[in-house]
């Protein structure tokens, strides 16, 4: 549908629709692009503070997966005035506002209209220098798969709303209100061919996306991939968001080995809400990258897979 | 024990949650749950399976209706095989001597193997008798014997009412108690494995 719209003629576009990358990136002179991206969603958790920090953390992780840095943000909300006391909306703000100071931008404002289903996000802009922009198109044969974030919030948000697996839930909001500004400055130092972060699309989703914008093939080790505590449990008791059946109905170049167990594969297709970044990266420097982001900040990060020969947008899990 | 629960039109995890709660609420029973859309059929079978519950699916004009059959506690470890004294398997005797081609032969088969379940462990849960069947478990019945000793370590022995009553026998009945269909079907439903003889 988006192939209908006119494609822009613009040289300073540096990075479009075309790859389905996670931001536009747009050069301004010869050190600086701008980098803009907008993301905002629903509640998934209670806590209305924490959901301002989640929809924020999950906002501004695009600009970190292009490679970028954030500089400003405007508030996008929607909210039912007169249904939901306005601190509701207060501590909404006071949740994004303290993550974009911890990010180190600036919110310069924002716009909000009445409606039923309160929503929240940032529209973002981040700069980036135009030679040193991380798209999801450059993968290269060889190349070692970094995963800086468990996966499982997708399952997480279902066994809280089931009010199971307080552990995992706890650990969860924790895992989505942390920005990716760590991991992306750890890695900004070493050499990444391709960068993108994993939301909606459920790792696979994303992992697909940067194959296919690659032009190569990935194998996925199930059993090295970090897992949120407790989403496993909570995945084989059948706590699976139909976001996962959808995103496993859509991804038809997966291949899933039958000794992965179920739970593992669910959460393979999970989707997830702020989620970590998934790095390619040269052999050659994968292990001195994973130390360096385990010891700065990510712990949970972990080497999941290579980029090797096949067809295309392929992925093997086994 | 048997529930019925209605779960369509709910939001996910309700199925979930309503099978939990229906199982929590049982030792041993069957659940069935009316869903309406394949994911939640997927999850309820994941939730069921994961509890060591047995599951069937019939699909209704769209909907899904799944027969989930408890047949242990539901814990948090698996119990481990050895551990348990008595299985949850049902014998079905559904004549009065064991296999064909030989009354006489089946006559001597049905006392050896009777006789070969008293060395067996684990235990059986429980022995049905059905047809004629049924004449192994009135007065002089060439097993009895075998029969009192399997009552006394626990086994449940069950003959079916409408067969006591077609062989007019049921006044003559020597050991265990009179069921019906419906407890037949559930015990054979329940059951982690059915032997029919």
């Amino acid at each position: 549908m988006l192939s209908q719209l006119k494609k822009p003629n613009d040289p300073c576009l540096l990075v479009g629709i075309e790859t389905a990358d996670d931001a536009g990136v747009y050069k301004i002179n010869e050190t600086t692009a701008l980098i803009q991206t907008l993301d905002f969603f629903t509640p998934i958790v209670d806590d209305p503070y924490m959901f301002g920090q989640i929809a924020a953390a999950n906002s501004l992780s695009d600009v970190y997966a292009m490679g970028g840095k954030p500089i400003t943000a405007m508030n996008i909300v929607a909210f039912p005035m007169g249904c939901l006391p306005p601190e509701v909306l207060r501590d909404i703000l006071m949740g994004g506002q303290d993550k974009v100071i911890e990010a180190g931008a600036v919110i310069l404002g924002g716009h909000s209209i009445d409606d039923k289903e309160p929503k929240y996000g940032l529209s973002v802009t981040g700069t980036v220098h135009p030679d040193k922009i991380l798209t999801n198109a450059g993968a290269k044969l060889g190349d070692v798969l970094i995963l800086t974030k468990g996966i499982g919030t997708g399952v997480l948000s279902t066994a809280a709303r089931a009010e199971m697996f307080p552990e995992g839930v706890a650990a969860s909001i924790e895992s989505m209100a942390t920005l990716n500004r760590r991991a992306a400055e750890v890695a900004t130092q070493y050499t990444i061919h391709s960068c993108t972060d994993i939301t909606g699309f459920g790792l696979l989703g994303h992992a697909y996306e940067m194959a296919a914008g690659s032009g190569v093939a990935m194998k996925i080790k199930a059993s090295t991939i970090p897992l949120l505590p407790e989403a496993a449990e909570a995945a084989t008791i059948g706590l699976v968001p139909a976001g996962a059946y959808a995103n496993r109905e859509y991804l038809t170049t997966v291949c899933i080995d039958s000794s992965v167990p179920v739970a593992i594969q669910d959460l393979c297709f999970d989707p997830q809400t702020s989620g970590g970044l998934l790095l390619s990266v040269p052999y050659g420097e994968a292990e001195a990258l994973l130390r360096a982001l385990q010891q700065g900040g990510t712990p949970q990060a972990r080497m999941i897979g290579e980029v090797i020969e096949g067809e295309r947008g392929e992925i093997y899990v086994y | 024990m048997s529930t019925k629960i209605d779960a369509r039109g709910l939001a996910c995890p309700g199925p979930v949650i309503a099978i939990k709660k229906a199982l929590e609420e049982m030792d041993t029973g069957v659940v069935t749950i009316l869903l309406d859309n394949k994911i939640a059929k997927e999850n309820v079978i994941k939730f069921s399976t994961a509890h060591g519950c047995g599951v069937s699916i019939t699909e209704q004009g769209g909907d899904f209706l799944l027969t989930v059959c408890k047949g242990a506690s539901i814990s948090d470890e698996p119990v481990r095989a050895d551990e348990v004294a008595t299985s949850n398997t049902v014998y079905v005797f559904t004549q009065d001597t064991l296999g064909q081609g030989s009354r006489e032969l089946g006559a001597v088969l049905i006392k050896g193997f009777l006789y070969t379940l008293l060395e067996t462990r684990p235990r059986p849960k429980t022995l049905l008798f059905m047809n004629a069947g049924v004449l192994l478990t009135i007065q002089d019945s060439p097993v009895m014997d075998h029969l009192n000793k399997l009552a006394q370590e626990g086994v449940e022995i069950l003959s079916c009412g409408t067969c006591l009553d077609y062989f007019v026998v049921k006044d003559k009945l020597a050991i265990g108690e009179i069921t019906n269909m419906y407890t037949i079907v559930e015990k054979m439903t329940m059951a982690t494995k059915v032997i029919t003889l």
